[in-house]
């Protein structure tokens, strides 16, 4: 049983260590150094995290790159918000409404009635059913019928950047039934506890926290088994896994319904910390952000994706408090960068620079000299001159 | 349908017609593009809706220009300007192939990410130039006002140009394609790159010409665009994914599935639009495309290539 744990779900050594570390920084560094309001925006981010991890299953393992991760984000986003926005709509809550006890962009919208969709989300226990059961489904569906027709590729991330597409002005273009483009605001208590208080809010991060982890350590448990050794099969050489008798699609079906779920989580967390939910999480944009923080973090690294979305949060948050048009050239840099040149993004940079310095540590000679030359050779882009200037003056 | 006269129905359905035409026109001039580079090259460019916003702007820039320095030519620049358009889109297109895309062309999921980051550039970009308010170029005389066959029907100018052109860059890219000796080796490298290189093709620079014909073809779009809409620095990002959709939903390496589904995917989005709201027919236009796309991956028309 121990080594079960210690093996499966910790990835031995290398990977306790790195998962000690993690937790040490969210669970403890964090909170003893920053103030509430930094803290909260860290638990933002770590929201996010909870699809980069996804993704460094589906897309780093499976190959498969999905840019409609904010659709399971949301769909979990969306139903936490809903449970919290009819507890927010009681009568009472609502008396100055035309009809009160309905929701007040209900109430704007000239709806009389609360629709049949929205009644099953007075229930908590079936609002958290949903958060995994939906975006579960809807990842089934849309799984099955592309990846049982051998679709993929860039033909999935198209089509699936299209239903987010889809979601988004659905949501939009519904205002009576979703909130419109200001989402669903003014969310107040969870069960009569109010999640604006700062005991809360203190709360419901080590809640995430602690949810982000066990994620991480699913992940861990998902690649160590032999599921993930056939997903990278997969990604490399489809066919041939496909010829040795195994159900490829199933596979990827499975994969692409864990990574929905995951996210679906960091979703219901984000709502509940930041009280509310909206669909400028769910649409293109934020989806394919959000491949950018698990590919910084290095596509192939669970618990790099946590520290590449933190990065590149923090950056986000920096630059475009100071200057904003700034952070457009950065982001969009970053994206060229990682691609060009870091490849395996940072835990890539990690992994060489820690055997180098380990290296270094016995030795104690010739260090520096071989670093720069590792940083050099870490560069797949490197030799063709052109390519990596463009990619120095962006 | 109470309240409608079958004189009403018939004219709606003949403007609502034609404002699909319109939209058919800039969709087809930009999927064309894309049709080429996706279609052909495999490589998918999510900066292609900033190269027609690039042609949008040069149209914008030409136009400002002409109107403080010559303002007596003013009912002409706008041919000019739909040349400088293609050939900047053009030339930027090249220099990006050059630049990033050529390194990629192993990796397409990598080439996705990395063109959108140019795509964010861009957009940056165009707001730090040109400011992020919308922009619109004085239109030429000619192209305002309208045609009315009958007192109901009203027809836009601006609409009748833009579909002339269209069909225009539409003949000329299958001329190019499919009549010349040029367009005989874009195919033969997208059929075997090997091969081709083996016969004295130069593999690379058809790469590199190929996609900045597809970039300079939305630059075309873009000054087409012009006409119909006002430009900002998002604007080609709204119309990104429709184009996809039209490529992929044509079958990627038909032009004439791609005409077909540009022509299929406007009217149903314009005619729906009548009878819907604007987000619902977009929702299911999308919707429908995203449902016959998973039942036909190879979209409409699919050209039978062994694999």
């Amino acid at each position: 049983m121990k080594s079960f744990f210690y093996n499966k779900l910790l990835g031995g050594k290398q990977g306790a260590i790195g998962l000690l570390v993690l937790a040490l920084v969210i669970l403890v560094v964090f909170p003893l150094t920053l103030d509430l309001f930094r803290l909260n925006l860290v638990g933002k981010y770590l929201t996010y995290a909870f699809v980069a991890v996804g993704l460094v299953l589906l897309w780093g393992y499976g190959g498969i790159l999905s840019l409609g991760q904010g659709i399971f984000f949301g769909l979990g986003g969306y139903c936490m918000a809903m449970f919290l926005k009819l507890e927010a709509s009681s009568p009472e809550n609502t008396s100055i409404q035309s009809t009160p006890g309905i929701p007040d962009f209900m109430d704007w919208n000239q709806l009389t009635h609360l629709p049949w969709f929205w009644k099953p989300f007075e229930s908590f226990g079936f609002t958290l059913i949903a958060i995994l059961v939906i975006p579960t489904v809807f990842a089934f569906i849309v799984g099955y019928a592309m990846f049982k027709r051998r679709v993929g590729g860039v033909y999935f991330a198209i089509i699936t950047q299209a239903i987010a597409l889809i979601l988004t002005v659905l949501i939009v273009g519904q205002q009576g039934y979703t909130g419109g483009i200001n989402g669903i605001t003014d969310l107040r208590t969870l069960h009569g506890w109010d999640i604006r208080e700062d005991s809360a809010k203190y709360t419901l991060y080590f809640v995430n926290a602690f949810l982000l982890l066990g994620c991480v350590m699913l992940g861990r448990y998902v690649l160590t088994s032999k599921f993930g050794r056939l997903l990278l099969a997969m990604r490399d050489k489809e066919d041939r896994v496909r010829f040795s008798g195994y159900d490829v699609s199933t596979f990827k079906i499975f994969v692409f319904c864990l990574a929905a779920v995951i996210s679906a989580i960091g979703g219901a967390m984000f709502t509940l910390q930041v009280g509310f939910m909206s669909p400028s999480f769910v649409g293109i944009v934020p989806s394919i952000e959000m491949v950018i923080f698990a590919a910084v973090g290095g596509r192939m690294s669970l618990i790099g994706a946590v520290y590449g979305t933190l990065l590149v949060n923090f950056g986000k948050t920096l630059f475009s408090e100071s200057f904003p048009a700034l952070w457009l050239f950065l982001i969009g840099g970053l994206f060229i960068a990682v691609v060009m040149f870091f490849p395996n993004g940072l835990a890539g940079i990690y992994a060489k620079y820690s055997q180098q310095l380990a290296a270094c540590v016995k030795s104690g000679r010739g260090c520096a000299r071989s670093l720069v030359e590792k940083l050099r050779s870490l560069r797949p882009g490197s030799r063709t001159g052109a390519g990596s200037q463009a990619g120095e003056s962006l | 349908m109470d309240g409608y006269s079958f004189a009403d129905l018939q004219a709606i359905l003949i403007m609502q017609g034609f404002a699909g035409i319109s939209l058919f026109s800039v969709l087809l001039l930009m999927a064309l593009g894309l049709a080429i580079i996706f279609g052909q090259m495999g490589v998918i460019n999510m900066a292609h809706g900033e190269f027609m916003a690039v042609g949008a702007y040069t149209t914008y820039f030409f136009s400002s220009l002409t109107q403080n320095y010559l303002p007596g030519f003013l009912d002409y620049y706008f041919v000019f300007s739909i040349i400088a358009a293609f050939f900047i889109a053009g030339a930027i297109g090249y220099l990006l192939e050059f630049a990033l895309i050529r390194h990629l062309y192993k990796r397409p999921l990598d080439t996705l990410l990395a063109t959108w980051g140019v795509s964010l550039i861009m957009q940056q970009l165009f707001r730090t130039i040109f400011g992020a308010r919308e922009v619109s170029p004085a239109l030429p005389d000619w192209l305002l006002g309208s045609y009315e066959p009958t007192e109901m029907i009203d027809i836009p100018l601006n609409g009748l140009f833009v579909l002339g052109l269209t069909v225009l860059v539409t003949g000329g890219v299958f001329y190019l394609m499919f009549r010349s000796r040029w367009g005989l080796r874009v195919r033969a490298t997208t059929q075997n790159r090997v091969m081709s290189g083996a016969v004295g093709i130069n593999t690379k620079k058809v790469d590199r010409l190929t996609f900045a014909l597809g970039c300079g073809i939305a630059g075309v779009a873009g000054a087409a665009f012009t006409t119909i809409a006002s430009t900002g620095p998002t604007t080609g990002s709204l119309y990104i994914v429709d184009t996809f959709m039209v490529v992929v939903f044509g079958g990627a390496a038909s032009l004439f599935g791609t005409i077909a589904s540009a022509f299929s995917i406007a009217q149903a989005q314009s005619i729906m639009e009548f009878f819907l709201s604007g987000s619902m027919a977009k929702v299911f236009t999308l919707l429908t495309i995203v449902v016959i796309l998973m039942l036909r991956p190879e979209g409409l028309f699919s050209t039978k290539v062994r694999k």
